[in-house]
């Protein structure tokens, strides 16, 4: 490449100078991320300062700090970040316990393994949509099998979307049913990581399954599971679909995330400036737990090498 | 990888047996569905729900034929375009984020640039992102340069939305490979493009599927982007699902359950082809051993 260039001379040789070579393939990764990611992040925090509203014609006045300070303030959005907060905790924690269950089920080789595991994958392979609409199905005090089953149990109807602990249990176990065999993967990956010696040694010691568990197994998946831990809890935070198509917020306000209000401000009420500066404080929340996610990751690996 | 499971025990048909009735169990839903797209409108919302029922097809043929009320016939639907949109923005998207992040992430791990960590670190933040922040900016340029509505303009951004993932994951591979032998490569005289080519590239063939199928998966279902961005012609499937349901008439779970299913079985087949590689996918390339 290098000699190629040098025949050519001027802009081409400069270009293809093996001093540029990182900068040159990194080129064309950051330019679609500038223009399609940072781009329009660079125009909402603009819009931010405004009174912009997609819907309207007129020119937007400047409002400086103003929209951070209405959101700020907003008894709402508090209480949507709480909404989100249970939900998210709720969830990853669910996750983590099916998904580290199931993980312990399919750490061993047996026949057909790789058949069995697909009905457990699965869910992970289905869109939001179809989860949210069947699901809602499902939970559906008439023609649905949750309320079915449960009628053996208990004589009353059983309508399990109609009070706000329902609602929020109905989108958790959607959720959560999707996105469990991501944390078995996880898991499943720490634990075939952990040397076969450190078993050999444990059963010579005759040491407890129990103490095996907590003493050679689990210092080894820690550090994934807190992985995961940040990993989902950064997905669900995100969690807009399944909330919209199942309860779409409701009963009342009970379930709306936000996402779902920033959605709502934005392309409901055409708020556009206002929800951009939500949209602002969500950043920096991810920011931060980017950071973290970051963190875990540098811990793993100075543990694993 | 496949070897390594069994370091951790091996287990017989009676292993199989336990663990095959725990999957059915977590399959349920998923059967529901399938089981759903085979049941007449009267079956699908019968009370109580009916486990055992006569079969029927119709849903599946009522996915691409309408049989239109007023005169009878039946009418093609739009439906194949829309699967054909799918595999092909979904297709093309996540291939071109390989190549472009796959070539970055031969640069930040061989040509580290001044500031690396930092560029790294911004990649991660913008996949990290709720879609929901960006939208609203990439709605009104997609408006204002005519984007809206073209396959060029939701490949660019399922592209973008691909390329961090594809530049972690990928360095991770790079990292991993043995450098002595690319200079040993380069010792003989072989030029960097060989060396990239037909050392590097082969090397981490696996890890490129499990991006490719990791990356496919998200793509695949992405929902709120497609809602937003996509016009008649460039609809995906998702999209064309969430639409089915608007009718007066209440939500065709038939149809619907039709589609979903359809739907499901080329990312099945792909996801269980390379299952192995899928495991370091999901770690972001970050667990490596």
């Amino acid at each position: 490449m290098a000699e190629a260039s040098s025949t050519q001379g001027g802009f081409g040789a400069w270009l293809l100078d093996p001093k540029r070579r990182g900068a040159l393939l990194v080129a064309p990764a950051l330019t679609i991320l500038f223009v399609m990611n940072i781009f329009p992040l660079l125009w909402s925090f603009g819009l931010s300062f405004f009174n912009y509203k997609a819907s309207s014609q007129r020119t937007p006045k400047f409002k400086g700090l103003d929209n951070y300070a209405d959101v700020l303030t907003d008894e709402k959005v508090w209480e949507r970040f709480q909404t989100t907060a249970v939900i998210v905790a709720s969830s990853v924690l669910l996750q983590l316990i099916v998904g580290f269950l199931l993980a312990l089920l399919f750490a061993k080789a047996f026949p057909l393994r790789r058949i069995v595991l697909m009905l457990v994958l699965t869910p992970m392979m289905l869109s939001f949509v179809s989860v949210g609409v069947f699901f809602k199905l499902f939970y559906e005090p008439t023609f649905g099998i949750v309320s079915y089953v449960l009628n053996f149990f208990t004589t009353e109807k059983f309508v399990m979307l109609a009070t706000p602990a329902g609602a929020i249990a109905g989108i958790v176990i959607a959720d959560a049913w999707m996105w469990s065999p991501f944390v078995m993967l996880l898991v499943l990956a720490g634990l075939v990581s952990v040397p076969k010696y450190l078993y050999e040694a444990a059963e010579i010691d005759r040491a407890s399954k129990w103490r095996t568990f907590w003493t050679i197994t689990f210092p080894y998946i820690k550090s994934l599971l807190l992985l995961a831990v940040l990993f989902r809890t950064i997905e669900t935070f995100k969690l807009f679909d399944i909330v919209y198509i199942i309860t779409e917020g409701g009963p009342g306000s009970s379930t709306e995330t936000i996402a779902v209000y920033l959605y709502r401000t934005g392309f409901q009420f055409f708020k556009t400036s206002q929800s951009s500066a939500l949209a602002y404080i969500v950043l920096f929340i991810v920011i931060v737990l980017t950071n973290l996610y970051l963190y875990a990751v540098n811990r793993r690996e100075a543990e694993v090498s | 990888m496949a070897r390594k499971y069994r370091e951790i025990g091996k287990a017989g048909w009676g292993y199989t047996a336990i663990t095959t009735v725990v999957g059915l169990i977590y399959f349920f839903p998923v059967l529901w569905i399938i089981l759903t797209a085979f049941k007449t409108r009267t079956d699908a919302l019968a009370v109580p729900p009916k486990l055992f029922f006569t079969p029927t097809f119709d849903n599946f043929v009522s996915v691409f034929y309408r049989s239109s009320i007023t005169t009878g016939t039946s009418q093609a639907t739009d439906m194949a375009l829309y699967f054909f949109n799918s595999i092909f923005i979904a297709g093309v998207s996540v291939t071109a984020a390989l190549i472009v992040g796959t070539l970055a992430a031969y640069a930040f791990s061989r040509y580290p640039l001044r500031g690396n960590d930092t560029y790294l670190f911004i990649i991660l933040t913008t996949r990290m992102l709720p879609p929901i922040v960006v939208i609203i900016p990439i709605f009104l340029m997609f408006r204002l340069s005519g984007l809206a509505g073209s396959y060029w303009g939701i490949i660019l951004l399922y592209t973008a939305f691909n390329i961090p993932f594809s530049v972690w994951l990928v360095k991770s591979f790079f990292d991993e490979l043995n450098p002595e032998i690319e200079d040993a490569a380069r010792m003989d005289g072989a030029s960097e493009r060989r060396v990239f080519f037909r050392f590097c590239i082969p090397q981490i063939l696996a890890g490129l599927s499990a991006t490719f199928v990791f990356g496919l998966i998200l793509t695949w279902n992405e929902f709120l982007f497609a809602l937003l961005l996509t016009g008649v012609e460039t609809r995906t499937v998702p999209v064309a699902m969430a639409r089915t349901m608007g009718g007066e008439v209440g939500v065709d779970y038939g149809l619907l359950a039709a589609i979903v299913t359809l739907f499901l079985i080329p990312i099945f087949f792909v996801t269980f082809l390379l299952q192995n590689q899928l495991l370091r996918g999901v770690t972001f390339g970050t667990v490596k051993k």
